[in-house]
C-alpha cells in the first residue's frame, strides 16, 4: 500500500475555507514560521480510497471472531456511536457554565450511579482516560491516603506474578518497589508467599479478579484480609469484571479502590489503540482524595462539579473521555441490571464451551471451568512438533480470525489466551473450535507449513528486530510536498 | 436476551451440557456463596428506540451555542465532511491495538503516517501514536527529562491552569520537584528564569502561545534552558504551529500538544488527543506506542510496533511509563483532517484564526472598560479587562446565544477562529457596547 505522502501532487488541495471576511493580518517575522508545510497536498476523492484501502487492510470486531484475552473484544453497538455523534454532546465546550451541561453532567452522574451498583463501591470518577491511567490514579489516591495518616513508611506494592505489566509499572511511576508473588497450581494467589511478602511496608495488593489466567481467586476474602490487616489496601484491576457482574462484586471481596476499563466491559470500541476510559471507584475511606472535578448531584437533582478537600489534583485535562463515557452509559441503559447479568454470564459459558471443545488437543494451562477466558498451553506441541504458540496464532489469521494474546501471562509457557465474549454466538464457536483443530491436525502433519502462516494477508510476518535495531519511524520528504523515498 | 447476546435458551442449555453441567449456576462454583448478590439494584434494560430517546432528551439539557468565543484549552474548528466520514470506518472503530501486524497493517500504516504528519508539524524528529492528552503528554515530557541527578522541573506560571494542576498531580506522584517560573508581565521574563534554572534542573516548560493567547518569544527561552544544561520542552497549538515557528526550530528537545484542534468536537473535554514528540537522541525515552518501518520474510514493506522495550508489556516495572491504550482513532481523525487541510489549508486556518482574532481585539478594546490587559502579540486569544462583575456580561451574552470569554483574573480570555464569521464577531461587540 502507498503511503498518502506517496501520492501527493504538489498544488493539489480540498476547498474547504471561506474567503477571510476580515482584514488579513501578517504574522510579523520574528514569530513566522518559514517554507512550505510538510502535509500532503491530496484531494478527498483520493483521501477516501486511500483510507478505504487502509481500513480493508483492518481487522476489528466488526470483521470477525476476535479472541483477544484479556481485551474483552465483545460486539460495540451501533446506538452507543449514534449517540455520541449527537450535537447535543460533541459541541459542547467543556467550560461552558454549569446550567448549560446538565445533560453532559447527568451522564457522568448517572453511569457513576451504574458502576457503582455493578462494583459495590461508594463513589467513581471518570476522568482517567484509560485503564493504565486509571491504575495510577487508583495508587495515587493509596498515596495520598497513607500520607494523611502520617504512615509514610510503606513504599512497597504486591503484585502476582501473572498481572498485566501495566500494574508494576504503575507502582514504579509512583516510586514504589514491586513486590511479586507466585501464582499457586489452581491458577490463584499462592496465599503462603502472600503472608511472607505482606508487612508495615506494604502500601496495597493490586489484584485482578478473575485473575488473568481466568480462575476465580476462591480465597479472595482471605486475601484482602491479610493485607488490611497489615495496614495496606486493596486495589482491584478492573480488567476481567466481564466474568462476574452481577455475581458478585469487587467492593464486597474487600477491595478499596477499582478501576473500570469501559472499552472492554462496557462495550466501546478500542478504536485501534483508544480512546479508552478508566473509570476509578472507591470506597468512603477514600473519597476525599479523589480527582479534582467530580460530576455530583444536588440534593435539588441539579447537576454540578466538584472538588474533594483532599483531591489529588486532576489527572488530565478537563474531566474525562466524555464521549466514551456517553457510548458506556448507553450500554448501561441498552442492558439494564438483567443484561449485565446476562452478558458476564454468557461470557464465562462461550469460554467455557470453547475451552470444552478444543481441550483434548490444546490443553488448558490450569484445570477447572474457567472464567471468561482460559489459556493454552502449547509447551507440548513445542516439544514434539517445533510448533510455538505463534505458529498457532498466525495460522489462525489464514482461518479468518483474530489471533489470541500470545505469551501471556508470563508464567504459562507457549501461551495462548482465549476471550470469546458474549457476544460470540455458539455457530460462531464452533467454527473457531473446528478450524483450531484442523490447524492442529496441519501441526502434526506439516508443521513446516505452520512456520509460514499468515499466508493469506499482504505481508508475512515482519522481522521485528531490524525495526527496532534501525528504527524507520516516519516518511522522509525529499522536500515538502514533493514524495521522497520510503527509506 | 439482553447483553446483545446471539444464542437462544435452546443452544445456551446444549452448550452446558457439552461442559457437563446443568444449570448456569455452577459456573460460578468457584465464587464462595457468601460473596455471591441476588440481583444487581438496577433498572431493567431498554429497548433501543426508549434509550435514544432518553439520550436525546439529556442532549437537549446541555445548550448549544450558535457563537464560541471561549477557548481556553478546548478550541471550536471546522470538521471538513471527510475527517467524519473516514473516521466512522468500522475497521478502524471497531479494532484493538495492533499487536498482530500482518493483520493490522491498515491501522499500523495510519500511525506510520500520523507520527511523519506531526513531526513535520512540529519540526521534530520523532513522535509516538499519541498520549491522552496534551496535559498528560506535558507530564510524560517532565518525566522523560528527569535524571538521577537533575530532578526538579520548572514550568512557567502561564500555562493553561488545567494542565499545570495535572503537572502538579502526576510531580507529587513521581516525587519530582516542580517549581513555578512567574510571568508578571503575561509572558516569560528571561532574566527572571536564569535565575531558577541551575544544575539541578531537568527541564523547563512553556505554552506557544501561552495561557493568556500571548506569543513566546520560545527561541530566546530555549537558548537559555540549553546554557544551564537543561531539557527545553515546548508545548503547541497545532493550528498556531501550522504558521508560527515550529518547536524544532525554537530548539525543543521535547515537544507536545493537545492535538484537539486537529478535527476533533469540543464534547466536554474529551476524548482528545495528546501530541508527544521528541529529538531522536531522546527516543527510548519517549513513552507510548511507536510505529516502525520494516520488512516481511520475503523482503516486502510492513509496519509494526517498535521499540518495545520500552513498554510495560516487556520492561514492567522497568518501562518508560505505565502507558498503554492511548488515543490512537484521535490520532487517525488528526491525520485525516492534516490530509485534507494540505500544507495551505492549514496555514490558512491559522492565519484565518490570528486575523479574526486582531479584527475582534481591535473592536472589542475600544468599548469603554474592554481595554486589552496585555501588550504583548498574541495567536487567537486575548485578555480584555472587563468593566463590573464578568458573569454579568457573560449572561447577557449568553441570553444572546453566545458563549463569551473565559473569566479570567476578574477579566475574559478570548478566543476567535475560522469558525467566528465577520458578522457574528460584529453582533459581539454590539452586545458588549450595550453591557458596558
Amino acid at each position: 500500500m502507498q503511503l498518502i505522502f506517496e501520492k501527493s501532487t504538489a498544488g493539489r488541495k480540498c476547498e474547504l475555507l471561506p474567503e477571510l471576511d476580515v482584514p488579513k493580518a501578517e504574522i510579523p517575522d520574528s514569530w513566522k514560521r518559514t517554507g512550505k508545510l510538510p502535509l500532503p497536498e491530496v484531494g478527498e476523492a483520493q483521501i477516501s480510497r486511500h483510507y478505504t484501502e487502509l481500513a480493508g487492510n483492518t481487522y476489528g470486531v466488526n470483521n470477525g471472531f476476535y479472541p483477544l484475552g484479556s481485551c474483552t473484544m465483545k460486539y460495540n453497538p451501533q446506538i452507543d456511536e449514534e449517540a455520541a455523534s449527537l450535537p447535543g454532546f460533541t459541541d459542547i465546550h467543556p467550560l461552558q457554565p454549569e446550567d448549560t451541561i446538565q445533560g453532559c453532567l447527568k451522564v457522568y452522574i448517572e453511569a457513576g450511579k451504574y458502576l457503582c451498583e455493578i462494583t459495590g463501591m461508594d463513589e467513581m470518577t471518570f476522568q482517567p482516560a484509560a485503564g493504565a491511567h486509571g491504575e495510577l490514579t487508583g495508587l495515587m489516591m493509596i498515596k495520598a491516603y497513607h500520607q494523611s495518616r502520617g504512615d509514610d513508611e510503606r513504599t512497597k506494592v504486591i503484585i502476582p506474578d501473572s498481572a498485566h505489566g501495566t500494574n508494576p509499572a504503575a507502582a514504579a511511576m509512583l516510586g514504589y518497589s514491586v513486590v511479586t508473588v507466585p501464582t499457586d497450581g489452581e491458577g490463584c494467589v499462592d496465599i503462603g508467599r502472600l503472608k511472607e511478602a505482606v508487612g508495615s511496608d506494604t502500601a496495597a495488593l493490586m489484584l485482578t479478579n478473575p485473575s488473568t489466567v481466568g480462575m476465580f481467586e476462591k480465597r479472595i476474602l482471605e486475601i484482602t484480609e491479610i493485607i488490611h490487616e497489615a495496614g495496606g489496601l486493596n486495589y482491584y484491576d478492573g480488567a476481567n469484571l466481564n466474568a462476574v457482574m452481577g455475581i458478585t462484586r469487587p467492593g464486597d471481596m474487600g477491595f478499596d479502590v477499582i478501576h473500570l476499563n469501559l472499552h472492554k466491559t462496557f462495550g466501546t470500541p478500542h478504536g485501534g489503540g483508544g480512546p479508552g476510559a478508566g473509570a476509578v471507584g472507591c470506597k468512603t475511606l477514600l473519597a476525599d482524595f479523589l480527582p479534582a472535578y467530580l460530576a455530583k448531584e444536588e440534593d435539588s437533582g441539579v447537576g454540578s462539579f466538584e472538588r474533594k478537600p483532599k483531591s489529588i489534583g486532576t489527572v488530565k485535562g478537563f474531566y474525562g473521555n466524555f464521549l466514551v463515557v456517553l457510548k458506556a452509559y448507553t450500554y448501561l441503559l441498552s442492558l439494564g441490571g438483567d443484561g449485565i447479568s446476562e452478558a458476564s454470564q454468557n461470557a464465562v459459558l462461550n469460554a467455557n464451551y470453547l475451552k470444552t471443545l478444543i481441550q483434548e488437543v490444546y490443553p488448558a494451562a490450569y484445570k477447572g471451568l474457567c472464567m471468561h477466558e482460559f489459556v493454552i498451553s502449547l509447551a507440548g506441541l513445542k516439544k514434539q512438533k517445533g510448533i510455538t504458540a505463534m505458529d498457532i496464532a498466525k495460522r489462525m489469521i489464514d482461518y479468518g480470525m483474530h489471533p489470541p494474546t500470545m505469551y501471556f501471562p508470563l508464567i504459562v509457557e507457549e501461551a495462548l489466551m482465549l476471550e470469546p465474549t458474549e457476544t460470540e454466538s455458539k455457530e460462531t464457536l464452533e467454527l473457531a473450535a473446528k478450524s483450531l483443530l484442523e490447524i492442529y491436525e496441519e501441526a502434526i502433519k506439516e508443521p513446516e507449513q505452520l512456520h509460514r502462516a499468515p499466508e493469506t494477508q499482504n505481508i508475512g510476518r515482519p522481522d521485528e528486530a531490524m525495526a527496532a535495531r534501525k528504527p524507520v519511524l516516519k516518511f522522509q520528504w525529499d522536500e515538502p510536498g514533493k514524495a521522497g523515498a520510503a527509506l | 436476551m439482553g447483553g446483545y447476546v446471539l444464542s437462544t435458551d435452546q443452544q445456551r442449555k446444549e452448550m452446558l451440557s457439552a461442559i457437563g453441567l446443568k444449570s448456569e449456576d455452577q459456573l460460578y462454583a468457584s465464587v464462595p456463596d457468601s460473596l455471591k448478590i441476588e440481583k444487581l439494584n438496577l433498572p431493567s434494560g431498554k429497548p433501543e428506540m426508549e434509550v435514544r430517546r432518553i439520550l436525546e432528551e439529556t442532549a437537549g439539557q446541555n445548550q448549544v451555542f450558535s457563537s464560541v468565543f471561549r477557548g481556553a484549552g478546548a478550541y471550536r474548528h471546522y470538521i471538513p465532511s471527510i475527517v467524519k466520514g473516514v473516521s466512522r470506518k468500522e475497521e478502524f472503530v471497531t479494532a484493538y491495538t495492533p499487536y498482530q501486524a500482518e493483520i493490522s497493517q491498515g491501522i499500523l500504516q495510519s500511525i506510520f503516517e500520523y507520527q511523519t504528519m506531526i513531526c513535520g508539524l512540529m519540526g521534530m524528529d520523532v513522535s509516538n501514536a499519541s498520549v491522552y492528552d496534551g496535559a498528560t503528554a506535558a507530564a510524560e515530557g517532565i518525566s522523560m527529562c528527569r535524571d538521577a541527578k537533575r530532578k526538579k522541573a520548572l514550568v512557567a506560571s502561564n500555562i493553561n491552569p488545567m494542565v499545570m494542576e495535572t503537572l502538579k498531580t502526576y510531580s507529587a506522584g513521581m516525587g519530582i520537584e516542580l517549581l513555578t517560573v512567574p510571568a508578571e508581565k503575561g509572558t516569560v521574563d528571561i532574566r527572571i528564569l536564569k535565575t531558577y534554572l541551575d544544575e539541578n534542573t531537568a527541564c523547563f516548560y512553556v505554552q506557544q502561545p501561552n495561557f493568556y493567547g500571548l506569543l513566546e518569544d520560545c527561541q530566546k527561552i530555549g537558548e537559555a534552558v540549553h546554557d544551564a544544561g537543561a531539557k527545553f520542552i515546548m508545548g503547541i497549538n497545532p493550528i498556531a504551529a501550522s504558521v508560527l515557528k515550529s518547536p524544532g526550530e525554537c530548539g525543543a528537545d521535547v515537544a507536545v500538544g493537545e492535538g484537539q484542534p486537529l478535527g476533533l468536537p469540543l464534547a466536554f473535554g474529551g476524548p482528545y488527543l495528546g501530541i508527544m514528540t521528541c529529538r531522536q537522541s531522546m527516543v527510548r525515552k519517549l513513552p507510548g506506542r511507536i510505529v516502525g518501518e520494516t520488512r516481511d520474510s520475503e523482503g516486502r514493506k510492513a509496519y509494526v510496533l517498535t521499540l518495545q522495550a520500552r513498554e510495560q508489556h516487556i520492561r514492567r516495572e522497568k518501562a518508560s511509563s505505565n502507558i498503554c491504550s492511548n488515543q490512537a482513532h484521535c490520532a487517525l481523525t488528526a491525520s485525516v483532517f492534516m490530509a485534507s487541510m494540505g500544507p495551505e489549508g492549514m496555514k490558512e486556518m491559522g492565519v484565518s484564526c490570528y486575523s479574526k482574532a486582531r479584527y475582534g481585539a481591535e473592536q472589542i478594546s475600544q468599548i469603554p472598560g474592554f481595554s486589552l490587559r496585555y501588550k504583548g502579540d498574541f495567536f487567537h486569544e486575548f485578555v480584555t479587562e472587563c468593566p463590573g462583575n464578568p458573569e454579568r456580561v457573560l449572561d447577557r451574552l449568553k441570553a444572546e446565544d453566545i458563549l463569551g470569554g473565559y473569566p479570567v483574573e476578574g477579566g475574559l480570555l478570548w478566543c476567535f477562529t475560522e469558525m467566528n464569521t465577520k458578522a457574528e464577531i460584529d453582533r459581539l461587540v454590539q452586545c458588549l457596547k450595550e453591557v458596558a
